[in-house]
């Protein structure tokens, strides 16, 4: 018997006479879009999800729809990271909103094309990116600043020396803008953790591309893991739990529907949350952006330090 | 061949039973995945907190500090009625007495560590006198620690001997005794210790200081179990146990209840059978309770911290 030669050609037709299949078109591989809690990926404890879709009809992915659990692991994370983000230098954490900047403008090719499976034009993707970066430099700045500017020597009528400072909350919980899922989520979440708190976020509901992707900058941007957390959802669910819970201090709302935001107002009275509505700010525009938004999440801390009365001693230098 | 059976008292502890340590902590994982409906939950929850030993072993241990976690024992949160108190308060002899008037007519037991702990570096001399100071400060029970040194040396002869002569200062006391697992090394030794310590007399085998990583884990806790069921089944005699260090949160305790019932079944299931040595955990229950009461979730704010 002669040598069996084994041509590449004849391999195009299998033992069962199935034709091979053409080599030429490779299966992609798609991103799976999970949560950001303390740091890591996971999925939805509850193994929900659902499909959220573009104008045209098109699934633009499977998306984890977080539950009430998730939210309570996540605020567990965000207390947990709390005390070492807010005891940093306010020039440290300065330096790290810079780096998310950075991140953020080394992926905005990826960004870009996200906002443009969500239905944006390429212009106006490429704005909104654009802002987003700027918008994130713009609170780096502000990080070590604000304290500046809204504290406060107070006069008093006796011998103390008492002064008045911004601290931080603690953990926030943001329900994000619909609309702009990009922009509006940085311009909600950059002053929240400028000013020191952390923060739980549920993402645009119709569009959660960005806000999953926006999770991985922060992941690879020297942020501590839980000082922003990101869950995608339903707000229709979840709301009423980003309120009731007793270990958030504050809550910021960016839609305008009355019912909720009453709701809002109610449910926060049980262990006196802040509360921000930022239903009708153009995030595009100069309003978008401000040392204001970083205030509404501090409160303000009243030292009164005794001082030696000399000038009533009849003493002096 | 026949062999004459000899009478013995005291089985060869060398010969304990050897563990399959993949067996142990694959059955101890099973424990966790049980599942608990709401309000079987919230009485395990009650149960749990009934079974706290609410421990302060620390060097700036303060008389005001042991009275306000005895405080904390018999009200850990008056904002909810119908909330059982913590089972005993744990601490150093010197604070006993202290303990003892604070929590006078209300039922919680003092526990005091004795015997030089946590290391139990010391004759056995100053151990019968720590404890007997300690009995007589008025502890209704005694938490000692095992000479792990001379166990390790395979003295177990001396671990043995040393065990009954504390039971025996302890009088009406009883006695609670801590193998230090995270310091014994394996599963085996673990059995071995804690197959003396039930020879010897004590009244309830307990996993760690927790001054040492690692305390209580749940294989350890089954290998511990196991020997008590062994034992009871041998002698008749009921022994407590009580994990110590690590358990910090109500959904592993309801695991080690589980695993405890499985285990051992309905009986131990009161604080006389079994205790969690612990001090964050309390708070921790309480919210869980709070929160099943109110269906809100809670906040560390609102309770307080001893």
């Amino acid at each position: 018997m002669g040598k069996a030669i084994i041509k590449k050609s004849s391999l195009s037709i299998s033992e069962n006479g199935l034709e091979k299949r053409a080599s030429s078109k490779r299966l992609e591989v798609l991103k799976t879009y999970k949560i950001y809690i303390g740091g890591q990926f996971p999925r939805t404890e509850s193994g929900r999800y659902y499909q959220p879709e573009n104008a045209a009809g098109k699934k633009l992915a499977n998306v984890c729809l977080s539950s009430r659990k998730d939210f309570r692991d996540a605020v567990v994370a965000a207390r947990g990271a709390f005390g070492g983000w807010s005891s940093r230098a306010a020039f440290n954490r300065s330096q790290i909103l810079y780096r998310m900047a950075e991140m953020l403008e080394g992926r905005k090719a990826q960004f870009i094309e996200e906002l443009v499976q969500q239905d944006a034009t390429k212009a106006k993707a490429e704005k909104e990116v654009n802002l987003a970066i700027d918008r994130l430099i713009y609170y780096a700045g502000w990080c070590d600043k604000f304290q500046q500017l809204f504290s406060a020597v107070n006069p008093v009528a006796s011998s103390h020396f008492n002064f008045s400072v911004p601290e931080p909350t603690g953990v926030v919980a943001v329900i994000a803008p619909q609309g702009d899922s990009l922009l509006g989520l940085v311009s909600v979440i950059a002053p929240v953790i400028a000013g020191g708190n952390t923060c739980v976020v549920l993402a645009s509901e119709t569009k959660p591309l960005c806000a999953v992707t926006f999770a991985e900058v922060l992941n690879s941007s020297d942020l501590p893991g839980g000082v922003v957390n990101i869950l995608t959802g339903k707000p229709a669910e979840l709301t009423s739990w980003f309120v009731d819970h007793m270990d958030v201090n504050a809550t910021l709302y960016c839609e305008n529907d009355s019912d909720t935001q009453k709701m809002i107002r109610e449910k926060s009275a049980s262990n006196l949350k802040r509360v921000s509505f930022y239903d009708k700010i153009n995030w595009y525009s100069e309003e978008g952006e401000s040392p204001y938004f970083i205030m509404d999440t501090q409160e303000i801390k009243t030292t009164w330090h005794p001082v030696e009365n000399i000038a009533g001693a009849g003493g002096g230098y | 061949m026949a062999v004459a059976k000899s009478v013995k008292l005291v089985p060869d502890f060398s010969l304990s039973p050897r563990i399959d340590q993949v067996g142990v902590e694959e059955r101890a994982s099973r424990f966790t995945k049980r599942s608990i409906k709401n309000e079987t939950k919230m009485n395990g929850l009650k149960l749990v907190l009934n079974m706290i030993d609410l421990t302060t072993l620390e060097g700036k241990d303060t008389d005001g500090k042991v009275k306000q976690l005895c405080y904390k024992a018999m009200h850990p949160h008056d904002a909810i009625p119908g909330i059982p108190t913590v089972a005993a308060v744990c601490v150093y002899p010197t604070m006993v007495k202290v303990a003892k008037k604070a929590l006078e007519g209300s039922g919680i037991k003092v526990a005091s560590v004795a015997t030089a702990f946590p290391s139990g570096q010391a004759t056995r001399d100053i151990k019968i006198r720590d404890t007997k100071y300690a009995v007589a400060q008025g502890a209704d029970e005694v938490d000692m620690v095992i000479s792990r040194g001379k166990f390790h040396a395979g003295e177990y002869n001396f671990v043995f001997d040393e065990i009954a002569a504390i039971k025996e200062a302890c009088g009406e006391a009883r006695l609670k005794v801590i193998l230090e697992t995270g310091e014994l090394g394996t599963y085996d030794k673990v059995r071995r210790a804690s197959d003396i310590a039930m020879h010897a007399g004590a009244d309830f085998i307990k996993t760690s200081t927790g001054k040492i990583q690692p305390a209580a884990t749940m294989p350890v806790t089954l290998v511990m179990l196991e020997a008590i069921r062994d034992f009871y089944y041998k002698t008749g005699k009921m022994i407590g146990m009580k994990p110590a260090g690590g358990i910090s949160k109500s959904k592993l305790a309801l695991h080690y209840l589980v695993m405890l019932k499985e285990v051992l079944g309905e009986d131990w299931l009161s604080n006389e059978w079994f205790r969690f040595g612990a001090s964050s955990l309390a708070n921790d229950v309480l919210m869980q309770i709070v929160k099943g009461e109110t269906g809100l979730y809670q906040s560390a704010n609102y309770f307080s911290v001893d």
